[in-house]
């Protein structure tokens, strides 16, 4: 933010930054029990860092739930619990574990632990009865998530129906729910991947250390780079070898893969994003890729 | 992806496009999209793919904005599409909204935060009464700039008699609406001409091409920085110690410019005051204009709350509850006089009862049906509303933001109605 503005313009950033800051206060003052997911991924701390200035100098008003798919890097759970610490936030943690123990989700050995975070997630939502989520959603991401709003409104079974949503005017936000709804907003509708770098560079906030390049054992697999773990037990014919590389998405590491990449700053990674030739998930989101209207399904039964 | 250039020094056009399926519309877009370079591999093959499958004889670059699955299988897009794209000069967020009839609702809702209308028209049909109808609502949303795009002149042998038939039809129409910014570009956007690089073939055009003209159209002025209008969306108090005193109004500048010592009126009490500093984020700031999110704060411990309003002591909304406006009625139960309706007013929130249809406007020929009794969905007409609450407004003429409002069905919580404040 300059000190003066000689011309009254503010830059196409500070434009995007202002309007979500709104939208934060907005849904602190309409909602009775919002709460913010977060994955520990950089689009998630771009909105901790926009909550943050939202309601600074008081702490956000607000907890922050995370789904935890038990295969999280561990890189992105340590990023989350500095964010958590610095700013003194309550963290509600969802186990995809606990509830497939639960028998609130069945893993069929078929089922991706992300699909499996549809039904944790909601079932979470459900019990703390919270009225209102924030997630990262962008609708630059994906040709289903242009036709998103805001404030995204969820039935008593947390579906999304695009057929069936609120016009949303000016910046006017109609927040009105019946018993047992909830809405999703997105406050980051906006924001392109590039803006979320430049964003995280201009900010200086911290994000996983695993987007920046380092040394990573991984193997090939639907042509992708996958990370050799235990809980990706390699296949016939898979071989995992040292590779440099970086993420450009986190996630379910079964399903995340890297790309072979140096840039170990965030303007190098800004020059790599910038020239990219390939969407964020069509790289490296194995769960996109099952059919080209997936996220479209995802979206209808609840997913972020 | 354009260039490296970040975001720092960049502004940003929101644009809304308005067209039918078969003026090529999503060809255009397609067409921007991949002419700034804005598509990637992944997307494209896929579209490249799908094209070979349906065994047409070119790629459809409409595939690359038609989103959902059930617009793909019947071929027409619903609702409203957001899309992205950048130039190193500029970042450009598109409200792209279906052009049918019924979707007059979606048109206004795209419009509403749009710096520059584009309408599509087909150079084989001239203007149509739809190219007439998105220009009409266009004006009514008050956006600011205006462009005609005569599309598909490869079909018309790029012949300049149509582009300037069409062109001299388009002005004369356009004498009774208001638009402060028209330009008229003839292109072929599945060819390319003059969308993003120069056409060989209308070398007797002199104007800018699409691209260039989105890039450089001044959007700057289009705000209000007289009129200083802050509604409080959000009190901060951070109960510690170390703020212990803190109280800070929270929300996003709708109007105007206001710095430290501004003498300010809180509206609707009329209590006075002056501001003490303005804050953004951890740094006090010297000045504030829209559209920043700042937090202010008062010399005097006067009480100000949500959906008050800070403005200047001598230049400030007169709070009233009796409201004449422009509507758009978006539901299929139509609207009645002795409605009750929720009402959303910047951040204030209240009642409104509908007083009376004064007409509905036929959109296409700006005629005035002052026999009408209700207005059905898809409809616009002239409505006087009695609120609950007084609204501290602006006419939307002078100010969008403090000039608008949405009605709220209380007993669905439907958004069904958008205003537009007459003054």
């Amino acid at each position: 933010m300059a000190q003066t503005h000689s011309d009254y313009r503010l830059s196409q950033l500070d434009q995007l930054e202002a309007e979500s800051i709104h939208i934060f206060r907005e849904v602190a003052a309409e909602f009775e029990k919002p709460v913010l997911m977060f994955s520990g991924g950089k689009d998630s701390i771009v909105m901790m860092r926009l909550a943050e200035k939202a309601f600074y100098p008081a702490k956000i008003p607000f907890p922050v739930l995370q789904v935890d798919t038990g295969f999280d890097f561990p890189e992105v759970l340590a990023t989350r619990d500095n964010w958590v610490d610095r700013l003194g936030v309550r963290l509600i943690v969802a186990s995809v574990e606990q509830a497939i123990k639960d028998g609130i989700v069945v893993d069929d050995g078929k089922t991706s632990r992300n699909r499996l975070q549809i039904g944790t997630l909601l079932n979470a939502i459900e019990e703390n009865g919270f009225t209102a989520a924030f997630g990262g959603g962008r609708r630059d991401e994906e040709k289903a998530r242009a036709k998103e709003r805001v404030y995204s409104h969820r039935d008593e079974f947390g579906q999304w129906d695009p057929k069936n949503q609120r016009p949303e005017l000016w910046s006017l936000y109609n927040g009105r729910l019946h018993e047992g709804e909830h809405m999703r907003i997105f406050p980051i509708s906006n924001w392109t991947e590039l803006d979320i770098w430049d964003y995280i560079g201009r900010e200086g906030i911290e994000i996983p250390s695993i987007y920046f390049s380092h040394q990573r054992r991984v193997f090939q697999r639907d042509g992708m780079l996958l990370t050799e773990s235990e809980h990706n037990p390699l296949r016939d014919g898979e071989v995992a070898e040292e590779r440099t590389v970086r993420f450009r998405t986190v996630g379910d590491l079964t399903l995340t893969g890297c790309v072979e990449s140096t840039a170990g700053t965030i303007p190098e990674i800004i020059e790599e994003v910038a020239v990219a030739r390939v969407t964020e998930r069509g790289a490296t989101r194995g769960d996109d890729r099952f059919s080209e209207a997936a996220m479209e399904d995802r979206k209808k039964e609840g997913y972020f | 992806m354009a260039g490296t250039n970040t975001g720092y020094g960049m502004d940003l056009l929101r644009f809304a496009t308005a067209g039918s399926v078969d003026d090529g519309k999503s060809t255009l877009i397609g067409r921007l999209l991949l002419d700034s370079k804005s598509i990637f591999e992944d997307q494209l093959e896929a579209v490249e793919a799908t094209s070979e499958a349906k065994g047409y004889d070119y790629t459809d670059l409409a595939l690359l904005t038609d989103g959902l699955r059930s617009e793909r299988e019947q071929g027409i897009t619903i609702d409203v599409a957001y899309r992205y794209f950048a130039t190193p000069n500029r970042k450009f967020i598109i409200a792209d909204t279906p052009g049918h009839v019924q979707y007059t609702r979606n048109m206004v809702t795209g419009a509403s935060t749009a710096d520059l209308g584009l309408v599509l028209v087909d150079a084989r049909q001239g203007l149509t009464e739809q190219s007439r109808r998105h220009a009409v609502i266009l004006s009514l949303l008050r956006v600011p700039h205006l462009v005609l795009a005569v599309n598909k002149m490869d079909l018309v042998d790029y012949d300049e008699v149509v582009y300037e038939k069409i062109y001299a039809e388009f002005t004369q129409f356009a004498t009774k609406l208001n638009v402060p910014d028209l330009e008229v570009i003839p292109i072929s956007a599945l060819q390319g001409d003059n969308v993003v690089t120069r056409s060989e073939n209308m070398a007797w055009y002199s104007g800018p091409t699409l691209m260039h003209h989105l890039e450089h159209v001044h959007v700057a002025s289009d705000r209000d920085l007289i009129d200083a209008r802050f509604p409080v969306q959000y009190v901060i108090r951070p109960k510690s110690d170390e703020f212990h005193d803190y109280r800070g109004y929270a929300g996003q500048i709708a109007g105007g410019v206001l710095k430290p010592g501004d003498e300010v009126v809180v509206l609707p009490s009329g209590m006075t005051s002056k501001i003490a500093k303005i804050d953004h984020f951890d740094t006090e700031i010297p000045e504030a204009f829209p559209p920043m999110s700042v937090t202010i704060h008062l010399e005097d411990d006067v009480d100000v709350s949500r959906g008050d309003m800070i403005a200047r002591v001598k230049n400030a909304p007169s709070p009233s509850q009796d409201i004449d406006a422009m509507i758009c009625w978006m539901t299929t139960k139509p609207l009645q006089p002795r409605q009750k309706l929720a009402i959303k007013h910047t951040t204030r929130t209240g009642r409104a009862l509908v007083k009376d249809i004064q007409y509905r406007l036929d959109v296409n020929t700006l005629h005035r049906d002052q026999a009408t009794n209700e207005l059905g969905v898809n409809e616009i007409g002239r409505v006087t509303l009695r609120t609950t609450v007084p609204l501290l407004c602006d006419p939307y003429s002078k100010n969008r933001t403090t000039g608008s409002f949405i009605l709220i069905d209380e007993a669905t919580g439907v958004t069904v109605g958008a205003g537009m404040i007459n003054g």
